[in-house]
Protein backbone atom coordinates (compact mmCIF):
# COMPACT_ATOMS: atom_id res chain seq x y z
CA UNK A 1 0.00 0.00 0.00
CA UNK A 2 2.92 2.28 0.64
CA UNK A 3 3.65 2.80 -3.03
CA UNK A 4 0.07 3.81 -3.77
CA UNK A 5 -1.57 7.21 -3.48
CA UNK A 6 -3.16 7.58 -0.04
CA UNK A 7 -5.23 10.61 0.95
CA UNK A 8 -4.95 11.68 4.58
CA UNK A 9 -6.68 9.17 6.85
CA UNK A 10 -9.66 10.19 9.00
CA UNK A 11 -9.58 6.92 10.94
CA UNK A 12 -6.44 5.10 11.94
CA UNK A 13 -6.86 1.66 13.41
CA UNK A 14 -4.01 0.11 15.31
CA UNK A 15 -3.74 -3.44 16.64
CA UNK A 16 -7.45 -3.81 17.29
CA UNK A 17 -8.52 -7.13 18.79
CA UNK A 18 -12.20 -7.75 19.48
CA UNK A 19 -13.66 -10.59 21.54
CA UNK A 20 -17.08 -12.05 22.40
CA UNK A 21 -16.90 -13.75 25.82
CA UNK A 22 -13.51 -15.21 24.98
CA UNK A 23 -14.06 -15.77 21.24
CA UNK A 24 -11.41 -13.88 19.30
CA UNK A 25 -13.45 -12.36 16.45
CA UNK A 26 -11.10 -9.65 15.18
CA UNK A 27 -7.37 -10.31 15.24
CA UNK A 28 -4.81 -7.56 15.55
CA UNK A 29 -6.05 -5.33 12.78
CA UNK A 30 -4.32 -2.14 11.69
CA UNK A 31 -5.48 -0.03 8.78
CA UNK A 32 -6.20 3.53 7.74
CA UNK A 33 -9.49 4.86 6.38
CA UNK A 34 -8.87 7.75 3.96
CA UNK A 35 -11.02 10.86 4.28
CA UNK A 36 -13.73 11.55 1.66
CA UNK A 37 -13.32 8.11 0.15
CA UNK A 38 -15.37 4.95 0.24
CA UNK A 39 -13.66 2.02 1.91
CA UNK A 40 -15.20 -1.42 1.45
CA UNK A 41 -14.67 -4.32 3.82
CA UNK A 42 -15.15 -7.66 2.08
CA UNK A 43 -14.76 -11.27 3.13
CA UNK A 44 -16.79 -14.43 3.72
CA UNK A 45 -19.45 -14.68 6.46
CA UNK A 46 -18.01 -14.81 9.94
CA UNK A 47 -14.72 -13.20 8.95
CA UNK A 48 -15.14 -10.47 11.56
CA UNK A 49 -15.87 -7.56 9.24
CA UNK A 50 -19.15 -6.66 10.97
CA UNK A 51 -17.54 -6.88 14.39
CA UNK A 52 -14.70 -4.74 13.12
CA UNK A 53 -16.97 -2.01 11.76
CA UNK A 54 -18.89 -1.98 15.04
CA UNK A 55 -15.66 -1.36 16.90
CA UNK A 56 -15.13 1.83 14.90
CA UNK A 57 -18.02 3.65 16.62
CA UNK A 58 -17.77 1.81 19.95
CA UNK A 59 -20.96 -0.13 19.30
CA UNK A 60 -19.16 -3.46 19.75
CA UNK A 61 -18.99 -2.91 23.52
CA UNK A 62 -22.80 -2.68 23.76
CA UNK A 63 -23.05 -6.43 23.15
CA UNK A 64 -22.93 -8.52 26.31
CA UNK A 65 -19.53 -10.06 26.96
CA UNK A 66 -17.81 -8.02 24.23
CA UNK A 67 -14.33 -6.66 24.86
CA UNK A 68 -11.69 -4.93 22.77
CA UNK A 69 -8.02 -3.91 22.84
CA UNK A 70 -6.08 -1.57 20.59
CA UNK A 71 -6.53 1.97 19.31
CA UNK A 72 -8.89 3.64 16.86
CA UNK A 73 -7.90 7.24 16.18
CA UNK A 74 -10.49 9.62 14.79
CA UNK A 75 -8.70 12.64 13.33
CA UNK A 76 -5.70 11.73 15.47
CA UNK A 77 -7.53 11.16 18.78
CA UNK A 78 -7.93 7.66 20.20
CA UNK A 79 -11.64 6.99 20.74
CA UNK A 80 -10.79 4.26 23.27
CA UNK A 81 -8.86 6.52 25.64
CA UNK A 82 -10.41 6.06 29.09
CA UNK A 83 -12.78 8.91 29.83
CA UNK A 84 -13.83 9.42 26.23
CA UNK A 85 -17.64 9.34 26.05
CA UNK A 86 -18.83 6.79 23.47
CA UNK A 87 -21.95 8.95 22.98
CA UNK A 88 -19.72 11.80 21.77
CA UNK A 89 -17.86 9.44 19.42
CA UNK A 90 -21.06 8.08 17.89
CA UNK A 91 -22.19 11.60 17.00
CA UNK A 92 -19.11 11.87 14.82
CA UNK A 93 -19.24 8.33 13.43
CA UNK A 94 -22.74 7.42 12.26
CA UNK A 95 -24.03 4.02 11.28
CA UNK A 96 -26.50 2.40 8.90
CA UNK A 97 -27.54 -1.18 9.56
CA UNK A 98 -28.23 -4.25 7.48
CA UNK A 99 -31.96 -4.07 7.99
CA UNK A 100 -33.65 -0.71 7.69
CA UNK A 101 -34.80 0.21 11.18
CA UNK A 102 -36.89 3.39 11.19
CA UNK A 103 -38.07 4.29 14.68
CA UNK A 104 -41.63 3.03 15.26
CA UNK A 105 -44.24 5.64 16.15
CA UNK A 106 -42.26 8.48 14.57
CA UNK A 107 -43.08 10.32 11.36
CA UNK A 108 -40.66 10.50 8.46
CA UNK A 109 -39.65 13.98 9.58
CA UNK A 110 -39.21 12.97 13.22
CA UNK A 111 -37.12 9.98 12.20
CA UNK A 112 -34.59 12.21 10.48
CA UNK A 113 -34.75 14.95 13.10
CA UNK A 114 -34.50 12.71 16.15
CA UNK A 115 -30.70 12.72 16.43
CA UNK A 116 -30.80 16.51 16.68
CA UNK A 117 -33.97 16.98 18.75
CA UNK A 118 -32.85 14.48 21.39
CA UNK A 119 -29.33 15.84 21.45
CA UNK A 120 -30.76 19.29 22.10
CA UNK A 121 -29.38 22.75 21.43
CA UNK A 122 -30.62 23.12 17.86
CA UNK A 123 -33.20 25.72 16.82
CA UNK A 124 -36.32 24.64 14.98
CA UNK A 125 -35.20 26.30 11.77
CA UNK A 126 -31.79 24.69 12.03
CA UNK A 127 -33.38 21.26 12.46
CA UNK A 128 -35.73 21.84 9.51
CA UNK A 129 -32.82 22.83 7.31
CA UNK A 130 -30.73 19.87 8.35
CA UNK A 131 -33.62 17.42 7.83
CA UNK A 132 -34.21 18.72 4.31
CA UNK A 133 -30.50 18.63 3.53
CA UNK A 134 -30.18 15.08 4.86
CA UNK A 135 -33.22 13.91 2.89
CA UNK A 136 -31.86 15.54 -0.27
CA UNK A 137 -28.45 13.94 0.29
CA UNK A 138 -30.07 10.55 0.66
CA UNK A 139 -32.09 11.13 -2.54
CA UNK A 140 -35.36 10.76 -0.68
CA UNK A 141 -36.57 14.36 -0.55
CA UNK A 142 -38.63 14.33 -3.75
CA UNK A 143 -40.39 11.12 -2.73
CA UNK A 144 -41.33 12.19 0.80
CA UNK A 145 -41.51 16.00 0.85
CA UNK A 146 -45.31 15.93 0.67
CA UNK A 147 -45.76 13.29 3.34
CA UNK A 148 -43.24 14.16 6.01
CA UNK A 149 -45.87 13.57 8.70
CA UNK A 150 -46.59 10.00 7.59
CA UNK A 151 -45.11 7.24 9.77
CA UNK A 152 -41.51 6.34 8.97
CA UNK A 153 -42.54 2.70 8.92
CA UNK A 154 -44.88 3.33 5.98
CA UNK A 155 -42.04 3.54 3.45
CA UNK A 156 -40.88 0.71 1.18
CA UNK A 157 -37.73 -1.29 1.98
CA UNK A 158 -35.40 0.77 -0.19
CA UNK A 159 -36.95 4.05 0.94
CA UNK A 160 -36.68 3.01 4.61
CA UNK A 161 -33.00 2.31 4.18
CA UNK A 162 -32.49 5.73 2.58
CA UNK A 163 -34.48 7.20 5.48
CA UNK A 164 -32.01 5.54 7.86
CA UNK A 165 -29.13 7.00 5.87
CA UNK A 166 -30.78 10.44 6.12
CA UNK A 167 -31.23 9.94 9.87
CA UNK A 168 -27.52 9.24 10.24
CA UNK A 169 -26.56 12.16 7.94
CA UNK A 170 -28.65 14.72 9.82
CA UNK A 171 -26.21 14.56 12.74
CA UNK A 172 -23.46 15.43 10.22
CA UNK A 173 -20.98 12.73 11.16
CA UNK A 174 -17.40 12.79 9.95
CA UNK A 175 -17.61 9.13 9.04
CA UNK A 176 -20.59 6.97 8.20
CA UNK A 177 -20.41 3.20 8.69
CA UNK A 178 -22.65 0.92 6.65
CA UNK A 179 -23.06 -2.71 7.64
CA UNK A 180 -24.31 -4.52 4.52
CA UNK A 181 -26.84 -1.75 3.82
CA UNK A 182 -28.31 -3.32 0.69
CA UNK A 183 -28.31 -7.02 1.51
CA UNK A 184 -32.07 -7.01 2.16
CA UNK A 185 -32.95 -4.91 -0.90
CA UNK A 186 -33.91 -5.59 -4.50
CA UNK A 187 -31.46 -4.70 -7.31
CA UNK A 188 -33.12 -1.39 -8.20
CA UNK A 189 -33.12 -0.12 -4.61
CA UNK A 190 -29.56 -1.39 -4.28
CA UNK A 191 -28.47 0.58 -7.33
CA UNK A 192 -30.01 3.77 -5.91
CA UNK A 193 -28.16 3.35 -2.64
CA UNK A 194 -24.91 2.65 -4.44
CA UNK A 195 -25.30 5.91 -6.40
CA UNK A 196 -26.01 7.61 -3.11
CA UNK A 197 -22.84 6.23 -1.49
CA UNK A 198 -20.85 7.59 -4.41
CA UNK A 199 -22.33 11.07 -3.83
CA UNK A 200 -21.93 10.91 -0.06
CA UNK A 201 -18.16 10.92 -0.08
CA UNK A 202 -18.22 14.60 -1.02
CA UNK A 203 -19.56 15.44 2.42
CA UNK A 204 -18.38 12.56 4.56
CA UNK A 205 -16.32 9.39 4.60
CA UNK A 206 -17.94 6.02 4.06
CA UNK A 207 -16.92 2.60 5.37
CA UNK A 208 -19.10 -0.16 3.97
CA UNK A 209 -19.24 -3.84 4.81
CA UNK A 210 -20.49 -5.89 1.90
CA UNK A 211 -20.95 -9.50 0.93
CA UNK A 212 -21.27 -8.49 -2.64
CA UNK A 213 -17.93 -8.16 -4.39
CA UNK A 214 -19.40 -6.44 -7.43
CA UNK A 215 -20.78 -3.85 -5.04
CA UNK A 216 -17.37 -3.30 -3.49
CA UNK A 217 -15.88 -2.94 -6.96
CA UNK A 218 -18.61 -0.48 -8.00
CA UNK A 219 -18.77 1.86 -5.03
CA UNK A 220 -15.44 1.82 -3.23
CA UNK A 221 -12.11 3.53 -3.68
CA UNK A 222 -10.31 1.24 -1.24
CA UNK A 223 -10.98 -2.36 -0.34
CA UNK A 224 -9.92 -4.38 2.67
CA UNK A 225 -10.17 -8.16 2.53
CA UNK A 226 -10.88 -9.96 5.80
CA UNK A 227 -10.54 -13.68 6.45
CA UNK A 228 -11.03 -15.54 9.75
CA UNK A 229 -10.79 -12.32 11.75
CA UNK A 230 -7.60 -11.18 10.09
CA UNK A 231 -6.93 -8.43 7.57
CA UNK A 232 -5.35 -10.17 4.62
CA UNK A 233 -4.87 -7.21 2.35
CA UNK A 234 -5.97 -3.63 1.83
CA UNK A 235 -5.43 -1.36 -1.13
CA UNK A 236 -6.95 0.63 -3.97
CA UNK A 237 -10.05 -1.23 -5.07
CA UNK A 238 -8.98 -1.56 -8.69
CA UNK A 239 -5.68 -3.11 -7.64
CA UNK A 240 -7.31 -5.51 -5.19
CA UNK A 241 -9.71 -6.75 -7.84
CA UNK A 242 -7.27 -6.93 -10.75
CA UNK A 243 -3.91 -7.59 -9.21
CA UNK A 244 -4.09 -8.65 -5.55
CA UNK A 245 -0.85 -9.35 -3.74
CA UNK A 246 -2.11 -12.24 -1.65
CA UNK A 247 -3.19 -15.57 -3.03
CA UNK A 248 -6.07 -15.82 -0.55
CA UNK A 249 -7.48 -12.53 -1.85
CA UNK A 250 -7.22 -13.76 -5.41
CA UNK A 251 -8.96 -17.02 -4.51
CA UNK A 252 -11.82 -15.20 -2.81
CA UNK A 253 -12.26 -12.69 -5.59
CA UNK A 254 -12.23 -15.34 -8.30
CA UNK A 255 -14.84 -17.27 -6.35
CA UNK A 256 -12.80 -20.27 -5.31
CA UNK A 257 -14.21 -20.04 -1.77
CA UNK A 258 -16.60 -17.94 0.28
CA UNK B 1 -61.74 -39.35 -6.24
CA UNK B 2 -58.70 -38.00 -4.44
CA UNK B 3 -59.82 -34.40 -4.79
CA UNK B 4 -63.20 -35.42 -3.39
CA UNK B 5 -61.50 -36.76 -0.29
CA UNK B 6 -59.57 -33.50 0.09
CA UNK B 7 -62.76 -31.49 -0.20
CA UNK B 8 -64.51 -33.60 2.43
CA UNK B 9 -61.54 -33.26 4.73
CA UNK B 10 -61.48 -29.52 4.20
CA UNK B 11 -65.18 -29.20 4.90
CA UNK B 12 -65.15 -31.35 8.03
CA UNK B 13 -62.22 -29.36 9.45
CA UNK B 14 -64.09 -26.15 8.71
CA UNK B 15 -67.12 -27.47 10.58
CA UNK B 16 -64.90 -28.49 13.49
CA UNK B 17 -63.32 -25.06 13.50
CA UNK B 18 -66.65 -23.25 13.56
CA UNK B 19 -67.91 -25.53 16.32
CA UNK B 20 -64.78 -24.79 18.32
CA UNK B 21 -65.36 -21.07 17.99
CA UNK B 22 -69.02 -21.44 18.99
CA UNK B 23 -68.14 -23.52 22.06
CA UNK B 24 -65.59 -20.91 23.08
CA UNK B 25 -67.90 -17.91 22.79
CA UNK B 26 -71.11 -19.57 24.01
CA UNK B 27 -70.36 -19.09 27.73
CA UNK B 28 -69.36 -15.47 27.11
CA UNK B 29 -72.54 -14.70 25.22
CA UNK B 30 -74.57 -16.51 27.85
CA UNK B 31 -73.00 -14.52 30.70
CA UNK B 32 -73.47 -11.23 28.86
CA UNK B 33 -77.04 -12.07 27.96
CA UNK B 34 -77.95 -13.03 31.52
CA UNK B 35 -76.41 -9.87 32.94
CA UNK B 36 -78.21 -7.70 30.40
CA UNK B 37 -81.55 -9.49 30.84
CA UNK B 38 -81.47 -9.40 34.64
CA UNK B 39 -79.77 -6.05 35.07
CA UNK B 40 -81.51 -3.96 32.46
CA UNK B 41 -84.59 -3.37 34.59
CA UNK B 42 -82.58 -1.86 37.43
CA UNK B 43 -80.99 0.80 35.25
CA UNK B 44 -83.13 3.84 36.07
CA UNK B 45 -81.66 7.35 36.18
CA UNK B 46 -81.80 7.36 39.98
CA UNK B 47 -79.83 4.12 40.01
CA UNK B 48 -76.79 6.16 38.90
CA UNK B 49 -77.40 9.21 41.09
CA UNK B 50 -78.74 7.95 44.41
CA UNK B 51 -77.32 6.03 47.34
CA UNK B 52 -79.19 2.97 48.64
CA UNK B 53 -82.71 3.53 49.97
CA UNK B 54 -84.05 1.55 52.93
CA UNK B 55 -85.37 -1.84 51.94
CA UNK B 56 -88.92 -1.53 50.71
CA UNK B 57 -88.56 2.01 49.47
CA UNK B 58 -88.04 2.65 45.77
CA UNK B 59 -85.37 4.80 44.14
CA UNK B 60 -82.19 3.51 45.74
CA UNK B 61 -79.02 3.63 43.64
CA UNK B 62 -75.36 2.72 43.55
CA UNK B 63 -73.82 6.14 42.92
CA UNK B 64 -71.63 5.69 45.98
CA UNK B 65 -70.25 2.39 44.67
CA UNK B 66 -69.53 3.75 41.19
CA UNK B 67 -67.67 6.74 42.67
CA UNK B 68 -65.99 4.46 45.22
CA UNK B 69 -64.72 2.12 42.52
CA UNK B 70 -63.27 5.04 40.59
CA UNK B 71 -61.62 6.37 43.76
CA UNK B 72 -60.05 3.06 44.82
CA UNK B 73 -59.00 2.01 41.30
CA UNK B 74 -57.76 5.54 40.60
CA UNK B 75 -55.67 5.63 43.78
CA UNK B 76 -54.19 2.23 42.96
CA UNK B 77 -53.39 3.33 39.39
CA UNK B 78 -51.62 6.52 40.37
CA UNK B 79 -48.89 4.42 41.95
CA UNK B 80 -49.18 1.17 40.00
CA UNK B 81 -49.01 2.57 36.45
CA UNK B 82 -45.70 4.46 36.72
CA UNK B 83 -44.21 1.82 39.02
CA UNK B 84 -45.23 -1.06 36.78
CA UNK B 85 -43.90 0.67 33.66
CA UNK B 86 -40.60 1.50 35.33
CA UNK B 87 -40.15 -2.11 36.47
CA UNK B 88 -41.11 -3.30 32.97
CA UNK B 89 -38.46 -1.04 31.44
CA UNK B 90 -35.91 -2.29 33.96
CA UNK B 91 -36.72 -5.90 33.14
CA UNK B 92 -36.55 -5.47 29.38
CA UNK B 93 -33.55 -3.13 29.16
CA UNK B 94 -31.33 -4.49 31.92
CA UNK B 95 -31.95 -8.23 31.85
CA UNK B 96 -29.85 -11.01 33.36
CA UNK B 97 -28.63 -8.97 36.32
CA UNK B 98 -29.08 -10.23 39.88
CA UNK B 99 -31.73 -7.60 40.62
CA UNK B 100 -33.53 -8.62 37.44
CA UNK B 101 -33.59 -12.28 38.51
CA UNK B 102 -34.98 -11.39 41.92
CA UNK B 103 -37.51 -9.02 40.35
CA UNK B 104 -38.60 -11.64 37.82
CA UNK B 105 -39.09 -14.21 40.57
CA UNK B 106 -41.04 -11.75 42.74
CA UNK B 107 -43.31 -10.77 39.86
CA UNK B 108 -44.11 -14.35 38.86
CA UNK B 109 -44.77 -15.17 42.49
CA UNK B 110 -47.06 -12.17 42.97
CA UNK B 111 -49.02 -13.02 39.84
CA UNK B 112 -49.70 -16.53 41.07
CA UNK B 113 -50.79 -15.56 44.59
CA UNK B 114 -54.60 -15.65 45.00
CA UNK B 115 -55.80 -12.08 45.22
CA UNK B 116 -57.59 -12.99 48.44
CA UNK B 117 -54.19 -13.40 50.10
CA UNK B 118 -53.07 -10.03 48.82
CA UNK B 119 -56.18 -8.61 50.48
CA UNK B 120 -55.26 -10.37 53.73
CA UNK B 121 -51.77 -8.93 53.47
CA UNK B 122 -53.20 -5.41 53.08
CA UNK B 123 -55.52 -6.14 56.00
CA UNK B 124 -52.61 -7.09 58.24
CA UNK B 125 -50.41 -4.24 57.11
CA UNK B 126 -52.85 -1.34 56.94
CA UNK B 127 -56.31 -2.16 58.30
CA UNK B 128 -54.99 -3.62 61.56
CA UNK B 129 -52.76 -0.60 62.12
CA UNK B 130 -55.29 2.07 61.16
CA UNK B 131 -57.91 0.15 63.11
CA UNK B 132 -60.41 0.82 60.35
CA UNK B 133 -61.27 -0.37 56.85
CA UNK B 134 -60.34 2.30 54.34
CA UNK B 135 -60.04 3.36 50.72
CA UNK B 136 -56.28 3.44 51.28
CA UNK B 137 -56.05 -0.24 52.18
CA UNK B 138 -58.28 -1.25 49.25
CA UNK B 139 -56.19 0.80 46.85
CA UNK B 140 -53.02 -0.71 48.31
CA UNK B 141 -54.28 -4.26 47.69
CA UNK B 142 -55.34 -3.45 44.13
CA UNK B 143 -52.02 -1.76 43.47
CA UNK B 144 -50.17 -4.92 44.48
CA UNK B 145 -52.25 -6.89 41.97
CA UNK B 146 -51.80 -4.29 39.26
CA UNK B 147 -48.04 -3.70 39.36
CA UNK B 148 -46.94 -7.19 38.24
CA UNK B 149 -49.56 -7.21 35.47
CA UNK B 150 -48.29 -3.92 34.07
CA UNK B 151 -44.65 -4.89 34.54
CA UNK B 152 -45.18 -8.11 32.64
CA UNK B 153 -46.97 -6.56 29.65
CA UNK B 154 -44.59 -3.58 29.47
CA UNK B 155 -41.62 -5.94 29.53
CA UNK B 156 -43.10 -8.15 26.80
CA UNK B 157 -44.00 -5.19 24.59
CA UNK B 158 -40.60 -3.52 24.91
CA UNK B 159 -38.84 -6.80 24.19
CA UNK B 160 -40.62 -6.90 20.85
CA UNK B 161 -38.76 -3.78 19.75
CA UNK B 162 -35.89 -5.16 17.64
CA UNK B 163 -32.33 -4.88 18.93
CA UNK B 164 -31.30 -2.95 15.83
CA UNK B 165 -33.72 -0.13 16.73
CA UNK B 166 -31.90 0.28 20.05
CA UNK B 167 -28.55 0.13 18.30
CA UNK B 168 -29.67 2.70 15.74
CA UNK B 169 -30.55 5.03 18.62
CA UNK B 170 -27.15 4.53 20.24
CA UNK B 171 -25.42 4.96 16.88
CA UNK B 172 -26.97 8.45 16.57
CA UNK B 173 -24.91 9.49 19.56
CA UNK B 174 -27.73 9.39 22.09
CA UNK B 175 -27.27 8.21 25.68
CA UNK B 176 -28.96 4.91 26.54
CA UNK B 177 -31.59 6.47 28.82
CA UNK B 178 -32.72 8.80 26.04
CA UNK B 179 -32.91 5.90 23.61
CA UNK B 180 -35.13 4.00 26.07
CA UNK B 181 -37.36 6.86 27.21
CA UNK B 182 -37.63 8.86 23.99
CA UNK B 183 -37.41 6.21 21.24
CA UNK B 184 -38.21 2.71 22.52
CA UNK B 185 -41.00 3.61 24.97
CA UNK B 186 -42.86 6.09 22.68
CA UNK B 187 -42.54 3.55 19.87
CA UNK B 188 -44.51 0.99 21.84
CA UNK B 189 -46.75 3.36 23.77
CA UNK B 190 -49.89 1.90 22.17
CA UNK B 191 -49.00 -1.60 23.31
CA UNK B 192 -47.92 -0.46 26.76
CA UNK B 193 -51.16 1.52 27.25
CA UNK B 194 -53.24 -1.45 26.23
CA UNK B 195 -51.45 -3.48 28.90
CA UNK B 196 -52.28 -0.78 31.43
CA UNK B 197 -55.94 -0.71 30.38
CA UNK B 198 -56.26 -4.48 30.62
CA UNK B 199 -54.79 -4.34 34.11
CA UNK B 200 -57.31 -1.60 34.97
CA UNK B 201 -60.19 -3.73 33.72
CA UNK B 202 -58.88 -6.67 35.66
CA UNK B 203 -58.61 -4.90 39.05
CA UNK B 204 -61.93 -3.11 38.57
CA UNK B 205 -63.63 -6.47 38.97
CA UNK B 206 -61.59 -7.70 41.94
CA UNK B 207 -63.86 -8.48 44.89
CA UNK B 208 -62.04 -10.71 47.34
CA UNK B 209 -59.19 -8.34 48.31
CA UNK B 210 -61.67 -5.49 48.81
CA UNK B 211 -63.92 -7.43 51.20
CA UNK B 212 -61.66 -6.83 54.15
CA UNK B 213 -59.87 -3.68 53.03
CA UNK B 214 -62.28 -1.20 51.43
CA UNK B 215 -65.10 -3.20 53.05
CA UNK B 216 -68.12 -1.27 51.83
CA UNK B 217 -70.33 1.62 52.83
CA UNK B 218 -74.01 2.46 52.62
CA UNK B 219 -73.34 5.95 51.40
CA UNK B 220 -70.61 8.26 50.08
CA UNK B 221 -67.39 8.13 52.09
CA UNK B 222 -66.18 11.40 53.52
CA UNK B 223 -62.51 10.49 53.72
CA UNK B 224 -60.03 8.04 52.25
CA UNK B 225 -59.46 6.71 55.77
CA UNK B 226 -63.06 5.51 55.94
CA UNK B 227 -64.50 2.32 54.55
CA UNK B 228 -65.66 2.86 50.97
CA UNK B 229 -68.17 1.17 48.69
CA UNK B 230 -67.01 -0.36 45.41
CA UNK B 231 -68.97 -1.97 42.58
CA UNK B 232 -67.70 -5.55 43.04
CA UNK B 233 -68.31 -5.57 46.79
CA UNK B 234 -71.70 -3.93 46.28
CA UNK B 235 -72.63 -6.66 43.80
CA UNK B 236 -71.47 -9.29 46.25
CA UNK B 237 -73.37 -7.86 49.23
CA UNK B 238 -76.58 -7.32 47.30
CA UNK B 239 -76.48 -10.67 45.54
CA UNK B 240 -76.40 -12.65 48.80
CA UNK B 241 -79.07 -10.51 50.43
CA UNK B 242 -82.59 -11.89 51.01
CA UNK B 243 -84.31 -8.92 49.32
CA UNK B 244 -85.51 -9.23 45.71
CA UNK B 245 -84.97 -5.52 45.15
CA UNK B 246 -81.32 -5.68 46.22
CA UNK B 247 -80.72 -8.78 44.13
CA UNK B 248 -82.13 -7.02 41.08
CA UNK B 249 -79.92 -4.01 41.83
CA UNK B 250 -77.00 -6.38 42.12
CA UNK B 251 -77.62 -7.42 38.52
CA UNK B 252 -77.85 -3.76 37.59
CA UNK B 253 -74.50 -3.05 39.21
CA UNK B 254 -73.01 -6.07 37.44
CA UNK B 255 -74.25 -4.69 34.13
CA UNK B 256 -72.61 -1.33 34.89
CA UNK B 257 -69.33 -3.09 35.68
CA UNK B 258 -69.49 -5.15 32.49
CA UNK B 259 -70.21 -2.06 30.44
CA UNK B 260 -67.23 -0.27 31.98
CA UNK B 261 -65.05 -3.28 31.17
CA UNK B 262 -66.34 -3.28 27.58
CA UNK B 263 -65.52 0.41 27.21
CA UNK B 264 -61.99 -0.17 28.49
CA UNK B 265 -61.67 -3.14 26.16
CA UNK B 266 -62.89 -1.11 23.19
CA UNK B 267 -60.36 1.62 23.88
CA UNK B 268 -57.64 -1.03 24.17
CA UNK B 269 -58.54 -2.55 20.83
CA UNK B 270 -58.58 0.87 19.19
CA UNK B 271 -55.10 1.52 20.59
CA UNK B 272 -53.73 -1.83 19.44
CA UNK B 273 -55.38 -1.25 16.07
CA UNK B 274 -53.77 2.14 15.56
CA UNK B 275 -50.43 0.63 16.55
CA UNK B 276 -50.60 -2.24 14.07
CA UNK B 277 -51.77 0.12 11.34
CA UNK B 278 -48.67 2.19 12.01
CA UNK B 279 -46.64 -0.93 11.29
CA UNK B 280 -48.79 -1.48 8.15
Amino acid sequence: MSAEFTPSPILQVENVNAYFSGFHAVKNISLAVPEHQVTALIGPSGCGKSTFIRSLNRLHEETEGATLTGEVRLAGKNIYTPGVDPVEIRRQIGMVFQKANPFPGMSIYENVAVGLTLQGGFSKVEIENRVEKALRSSALWDEVKDKLKKPGTSLSGGQSQRLCIARALAVEPKVILMDEPTSALDPISTARIEELIFELKKQTTVVIVTHNMQQAARVSDFTAFFLMGELIEMGITKTIFTNPKERQTEHYITGRFG
Amino acid sequence: MKSNFRKTKDLSLKVLYIMGVLIAIAPLVSVLWTVVREGYGALTPTFFTNTPAPVGEVGGGIAHAIIGSFVVVGLASIVAIPWGIILGIARSEFPKTITDNILGFAIDLFMSIPTLLIGLFAYGLIVMRMRTFSAWSGAFALMLIMVPLITKTTEEMLKQVPLTVREAGLALGLPRWKVILRIILPGSIGAVSSGVLLALARISGETAPLLFTAFGMRTFSQSLSEPIATLPVQIYTYSISPYDEWRSQSWGAALVLVMLALVVNGVTRALIGSRTRGKK
